[in-house]
C-alpha cells in the first residue's frame, strides 16, 4: 500500500468575491523511499496541495477529498489533536524561504529540540545529544558552537539546513520540501538537494520535492507530477517525461529548456496563465495551447491512460504530434 | 553590550540640560513669585518685601538665578522648598513611593489585562470579541482622566460602596509608621490583620483610572503586533513541528510580538509616573503628583524645579532599562552591536 494517497482532492478557498479553487481533482500516490516531484509555476496549486496534508491551511480553505490516508490512516477523519502527533513526526516539511522560516527569538538547539521534546518526549541529555547527531548529519560544521546560535547569525544555506535537521529529527516517513533550494545561491542550491537525496537514502524516507526547476526534477524525482492552474495535468515516471511529453503544456515548458532549445531564439509558452477568476469552461490550458481545438475550449478533457502519461488532455501528444484517437482507446 | 549601554546613557546628558533650561524657564513664565503667593493679599511693607526677595534670591538676575541653580544641581544640590523649608531630595523620596506603587501596579494591571485580550483579539480576528474590544480601546485610550476618575467615585464608591473614595489605607483602623513606604509593603511588615487587604482595597479605583490608557494602547499595539507576526513564516514552521496552538501562539508568536509592546510598557511605566499627577490629585494620593500640583500653586520654584527633574531622570532611567531588556528579549539586537 502506498504511504502517501490523495485522490482526487480540492481546495477552495473562500474569498470576498466568491470561492476561489487552487486545487482541482488532484491525485497523489507516494511510495515508501520514493522520490515524488511535483512541478509547476507559481500558483499551480504545488505547495497548497501538501499544505493540505499538513493541515496547514488557513480556515478560509475547504480541503475534499475521494481519498486521503497516509500510512494507513485517514487524515479526512482524523482529529486535530491526532493529526498534530503524525505531523512534525512521520511526515515533516520544509520550506521556500528559510532565513524567515526559523524563529528569531529562540535558538537553533531550542528549536531542534522542541520537536524531539513534544514527539519523543526525550530529556534534556538525550535532546542535546540527539540535536548534536542530526546537526552532524546535515552537514553543520561545530555543532556545539551552533547549538546556542540564533537564526540571524546563520547563512541562508545554513537555515535551509537547521530546517532539514529539525525535520528529520523525529526520523519521519515523508518529508515534503517545498521549494527548498528557490532562495538560495545556486551553488548551495546543488548542496541542499544533494542532502536531500542523501538523507533519502539513507533513512529510508519517502521525498515530495515541489519545484518549479525542470533541472532540480531531472536529478533527483523517479516520478513526476505536473501541475498547470490547480490541475494536474500530466504524471509519469521522469525518465519517461523527458523523453516524450505527453501534456503539451510538458511539451512547451520541457522545449523551453535551453539545453533542449535549437533554434537562436529560445522556445516559449504564448500567453499568461488564468488569473484567479477567469472562468474556462474546458481545458485551463486550451488558451495557451497550440493544438487547441473547439472541444478542448467547451469540455474538460479527459484523463489518459497510463502509459500516455495520464495526461489530461483530449489530444495528447505521442513524439510531439497530437493523438486523436488517443482517448477513445 | 556595555558599550552600548554607555552609550545610551552618554546620549541623556543633552537631554537634562534641556530640562534644566525649560523647567527653569516655565515657572518663571507664570505670574506672580514664591513671596507673592506667600503675603497674599494682606499687603506688605516693601522693605520686608524686599528682604524675602533677596533671602530667596529672587532679586538676583535671571541669568545669575539660572546660572546658580544649574551650578547647586551640578553639586547634587536640587535646593529647599520655600514653603517647607526641607530639602527637596528629602521630601521628593518621602513621597515617591507613594507614586511608584501606584503607577507600577497600574502598568501591571494593563499588561495583564492587555496582553492577552490584545493577542485573542488578534487571533479572533473579525469576531464580535475583536470589534467589541477594539471599539472599547478607542473609548480607553481618548478617556479624560479626570472625569474617568470622578465618574468611578460617584459609581463604584458612593453610589455601590464597592471601593474607598481616596487615600491609601483607612486611618482610623490602621495606623503604622512607614517603613519603605511602599503601603502594600507596610502593611505587612506592620503585623496588623487586615492591613494589606485594606490597602489593596484603596488601590483598585486609582490603579483603574491610571492605567486605563495604558491598557488601550497596549491592548492595541499587541493586537496589531501579534496579527503581523501570525502571518510569518516561522509560525508556520512551529505549526508544521506539530505543537499545540497554545503553544504556538502563545509562545513562539506572542513572544516575537511582544518586542515592540515591551517598548510601549516601558514608555507607559514613564508617563504613567508623571501623569499621576491626575490620579493622585482625584484619588488624595499623597504621592509627587499632587505635591507638584500644591508646589505650582505655592510657585515653591525649588521644589518644582527639583522635583520635575528628578521624575525626568526617573523616566529616562527607566527608558534605558526598557532599552536594555528589548536586548535581552530581542537578540537581534542584543548581537548587533
Amino acid at each position: 500500500m502506498a504511504l502517501l494517497d490523495i485522490r482526487n482532492l480540492s481546495v477552495s478557498f473562500a474569498t470576498r468575491s466568491g470561492a476561489f479553487r487552487a486545487v482541482d481533482s488532484v491525485d497523489v500516490v507516494v511510495d515508501s523511499n520514493e522520490v515524488l516531484g511535483i512541478v509547476g509555476e507559481s500558483g499551480s496549486g504545488k505547495s497548497v496541495a501538501m499544505l493540505a496534508v499538513m493541515g496547514l491551511l488557513p480556515w478560509t480553505a475547504t480541503v475534499t477529498a475521494d481519498a486521503m490516508t497516509f500510512d494507513g490512516r485517514d487524515l479526512r477523519t482524523l482529529g486535530t489533536r491526532e493529526r498534530r502527533r503524525i505531523i512534525g513526526r512521520d511526515i515533516a516539511m520544509i520550506f521556500q524561504e528559510p532565513m524567515s522560516s526559523l524563529n528569531p527569538c529562540f535558538t537553533v538547539g531550542f528549536q531542534i529540540g522542541e520537536t524531539l521534546k513534544t514527539h519523543l518526549h526525550m530529556d534534556k541529555p538525550a535532546r542535546r545529544a540527539r540535536t548534536l547527531e542530526l546537526l552532524e548529519q546535515v552537514g553543520i560544521t561545530d555543532p556545539e558552537r551552533r547549538l546556542s546560535a540564533f537564526p540571524h547569525q546563520l547563512s541562508g544555506g545554513m537555515s535551509q539546513r537547521i530546517m532539514i535537521a529539525m525535520a528529520i529529527a523525529c526520523r519521519p516517513k515523508l518529508l515534503i520540501a517545498d521549494e527548498p533550494s528557490t532562495a538560495l545561491d545556486v551553488t548551495i542550491q546543488a548542496q541542499i538537494l544533494d542532502l536531500l537525496v542523501a538523507l533519502r537514502r539513507d533513512t529510508g524516507m519517502a521525498l515530495v520535492l515541489i519545484t518549479h526547476d525542470m533541472g532540480v526534477i531531472a536529478e533527483t524525482a523517479e516520478q513526476v507530477v505536473v501541475q498547470y492552474a490547480g490541475r494536474q495535468v500530466e504524471q509519469s515516471p521522469t525518465r519517461e517525461l523527458f523523453r516524450d511529453p505527453h501534456h503539451p503544456y510538458t511539451f512547451g515548458l520541457l522545449a523551453a529548456l535551453p539545453e533542449r532549445a535549437t533554434g537562436r531564439r529560445l522556445p516559449a509558452i504564448a500567453g499568461v496563465v488564468p488569473g484567479q477568476f477567469d472562468k474556462l469552461p474546458g481545458c485551463t490550458f486550451a488558451p495557451r495551447c497550440p493544438h487547441a481545438s473547439d472541444l478542448c475550449h467547451s469540455q474538460v478533457p479527459p484523463r489518459a491512460p497510463a502509459r500516455l502519461g495520464k495526461a489530461l488532455c483530449w489530444t495528447p501528444l505521442v513524439n510531439g504530434v497530437p493523438q486523436h484517437s488517443a482517448v477513445a482507446s | 553590550m556595555v558599550l552600548y549601554f554607555l552609550k545610551r546613557a552618554a546620549l541623556t546628558i543633552p537631554t537634562f540640560f534641556a530640562l534644566m533650561f525649560l523647567t527653569f524657564a516655565a515657572i518663571r513664565l507664570v505670574p506672580g513669585d514664591p513671596v507673592e503667593v506667600r503675603v497674599g493679599e494682606r499687603g506688605i511693607s516693601p522693605e520686608r518685601l524686599a528682604q524675602f526677595r533677596h533671602e530667596l534670591g529672587l532679586d538676583q538676575p535671571v541669568w545669575k538665578q539660572f546660572f546658580d541653580y544649574v551650578w547647586a544641581l551640578l553639586h547634587g544640590d536640587f535646593g529647599t522648598s520655600v514653603v517647607t523649608n526641607e530639602k527637596v531630595l528629602t521630601e521628593f523620596f518621602t513621597l515617591f513611593p507613594a507614586t511608584v506603587e501606584l503607577s507600577l501596579s497600574a502598568i501591571l494591571f494593563a499588561v495583564m489585562i492587555g496582553v492577552p485580550a490584545g493577542a485573542i483579539a488578534a487571533v479572533k480576528r473579525g469576531s464580535w470579541y475583536d470589534q467589541t474590544l477594539m471599539s472599547i480601546s478607542v473609548v480607553g485610550f481618548s478617556m479624560p482622566i479626570f472625569w474617568w476618575g470622578l465618574l468611578l467615585i460617584m459609581l463604584v464608591a458612593e453610589r455601590l460602596h464597592l471601593t474607598p473614595v481616596s487615600g491609601r489605607i483607612d486611618l482610623i483602623k490602621f495606623y503604622f509608621e512607614p517603613v519603605t513606604g511602599f503601603m502594600l509593603i507596610d502593611s505587612v511588615l506592620s503585623g496588623q490583620k487586615g492591613a494589606l487587604l485594606d490597602a489593596l482595597h484603596h488601590l483598585v479605583l486609582p490603579v483603574i483610572v491610571l492605567g486605563t490608557v495604558p491598557l488601550a494602547t497596549i491592548a492595541r499595539m499587541t493586537r496589531s503586533s501579534m496579527l503581523e507576526v501570525l502571518g510569518e513564516d516561522y509560525v508556520r514552521t512551529a505549526r508544521a513541528k506539530g505543537l499545540s496552538p497554545f503553544r504556538v501562539i502563545g509562545l513562539h508568536a506572542l513572544r516575537n510580538a511582544l518586542i515592540p509592546v515591551v517598548t510601549v510598557i516601558g514608555l507607559s511605566v514613564g508617563s504613567s509616573m508623571a501623569g499621576a499627577v491626575l490620579t493622585e490629585t482625584i484619588f488624595s494620593w499623597p504621592g509627587v503628583g499632587k505635591w507638584l500640583i500644591e508646589a505650582i500653586g505655592r510657585r515653591d520654584y525649588p521644589a518644582l524645579q527639583g522635583g520635575v527633574m528628578l521624575i525626568s531622570a526617573i523616566v529616562i532611567s527607566v527608558n534605558l532599562l526598557v532599552d536594555v531588556i528589548y536586548g535581552v528579549i530581542n537578540p537581534r539586537i542584543r548581537h548587533g552591536r
